[in-house]
C-alpha cells in the first residue's frame, strides 16, 4: 500500500496543484474585467427581474419608471437608495453574496441580489 | 373598531350594490374612472387631515405617502380619461364613497393625540381593504378598456400595499399604548 501509494499521492497532488493553478487563473480573470453596468427597471408596483453575473464592483442602475416614489432597501442595511417617480440613479456594489432589498414605502416590493466576488 | 367595521361593509354593500343596480351589466368605464377617482381623493383628503393634526412621526410619514402615491395614481387617471375622451361620470357608489368619507373626516375631527393616531391607522387598514375588494370584486373585472383595466390593476397592488403599511402603523401605535400601560 505505502509503495505505490506514495506514487499516487504525489500523481493526486501535481494534478490538484494543477487545478488549483487554473482555479486561481480563472479566479483572476474576471476580477480584472471592467466592471459592468446593470440595470434594474421599477414600474407598476415591482422591481424588474434580478440581473445576472453580478460581481462585486460593478454597477447598479436602478431605473424608476412607474409613477410613484420606491426605494430599493437593503434588508442588512448596505443601501439605500430613494427614488422618486421617473428618477434613477448609479450604485457600486460592494459587497459579495445574497442581498435582499426591499422598498420602504411599499414592503410587498421585494428583490434580491446575487452577487459574485 | 366596531365603526370601522360597520363602515367597510358599509362601503362594500354599497359598491356591490352599485355596481349590480347599474343596468345588470355592471358600471361603465366612465363611472369606474369616478369611482377609483373618489377612492384616491378620499384617503388624500383623510391624509390631509392627519397632516393638520398628528405629531406622530410614522403617522406623518404614512399620510404623506398616502398623499403622494394616490395623487400620481389620480394624476394618471386624469391623463388616461383625457387621452381617452372619457368623462369620468358621478354613479351612486362614488356619491356613497364620499359622503362616508366625509362623514369620517367629521368623527376623527373630534378625536386628538394618540386616539387620532390609532383612529386613522385603523381606518386606512378597515379603507383600503373595502377598496381592495372592489378593485378586484367589481371594479377590475368590470372595466373594458385595456389602458383603464391596466391602471387599475397597479392602482390595486399600490392600494394592497397601503393596507399591509396601515397594518404596520395601527399594530405599532397598538404597541405603544400596551407599553405605557
Ligand atoms: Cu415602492
Amino acid at each position: 500500500m505505502a509503495k505505490y501509494g506514495k506514487g499516487r499521492a504525489a500523481a493526486a497532488l501535481l494534478t490538484l496543484s494543477a487545478a488549483l493553478g487554473t482555479l486561481s487563473v480563472a479566479n483572476a480573470a474576471p476580477a480584472r474585467a471592467a466592471p459592468k453596468v446593470h440595470t434594474i427597471v421599477m414600474n407598476k408596483m415591482a422591481y424588474g427581474p434580478s440581473p445576472t453575473g453580478l460581481r462585486a464592483g460593478d454597477v447598479i442602475l436602478w431605473v424608476n419608471k412607474d409613477m410613484f416614489r420606491h426605494t430599493a432597501t437593503a434588508r442588512d442595511k448596505s443601501f439605500n437608495v430613494d427614488l422618486p417617480a421617473g428618477k434613477s440613479a448609479r450604485m457600486i456594489v460592494k459587497k459579495a453574496g445574497l442581498t435582499n432589498y426591499y422598498c420602504i414605502y411599499h414592503p410587498g416590493m421585494k428583490g434580491q441580489l446575487a452577487v459574485a466576488k | 373598531m366596531i365603526r370601522t367595521v360597520t363602515m367597510a361593509l358599509a362601503l362594500a354593500g354599497l359598491v356591490s350594490t352599485a355596481a349590480v343596480a347599474q343596468s345588470g351589466a355592471g358600471p361603465t368605464d366612465p363611472q369606474i374612472a369616478h369611482i377609483a377617482y373618489t377612492a384616491g381623493q378620499i384617503d388624500i383628503a383623510a391624509a390631509r387631515q392627519a397632516l393638520a393634526k398628528s405629531k406622530n412621526r410614522q403617522v406623518r410619514a404614512f399620510a404623506q405617502e398616502m398623499i403622494r402615491d394616490h395623487e400620481a395614481v389620480n394624476k394618471q387617471a386624469l391623463a388616461l380619461v383625457g387621452k381617452l375622451k372619457v368623462t369620468p361620470e358621478a354613479n351612486p357608489t362614488s356619491a356613497g364613497l364620499s359622503k362616508q368619507g366625509e362623514q369620517k373626516l367629521r368623527e376623527m375631527a373630534r378625536l386628538r393625540g394618540p386616539a387620532f393616531d390609532r383612529a386613522y391607522a385603523q381606518n386606512e387598514v378597515a379603507y383600503h381593504k373595502v377598496v381592495n375588494g372592489a378593485l378586484s370584486s367589481t371594479l377590475i373585472p368590470q372595466s373594458d378598456n385595456a389602458e383603464l383595466k391596466d391602471l387599475l390593476q397597479t392602482g390595486l397592488r399600490l392600494f394592497q400595499e397601503h393596507q399591509l403599511h396601515a397594518e404596520h402603523l395601527a399594530q405599532n401605535l397598538q404597541g405603544r399604548r400596551s407599553k405605557r400601560k
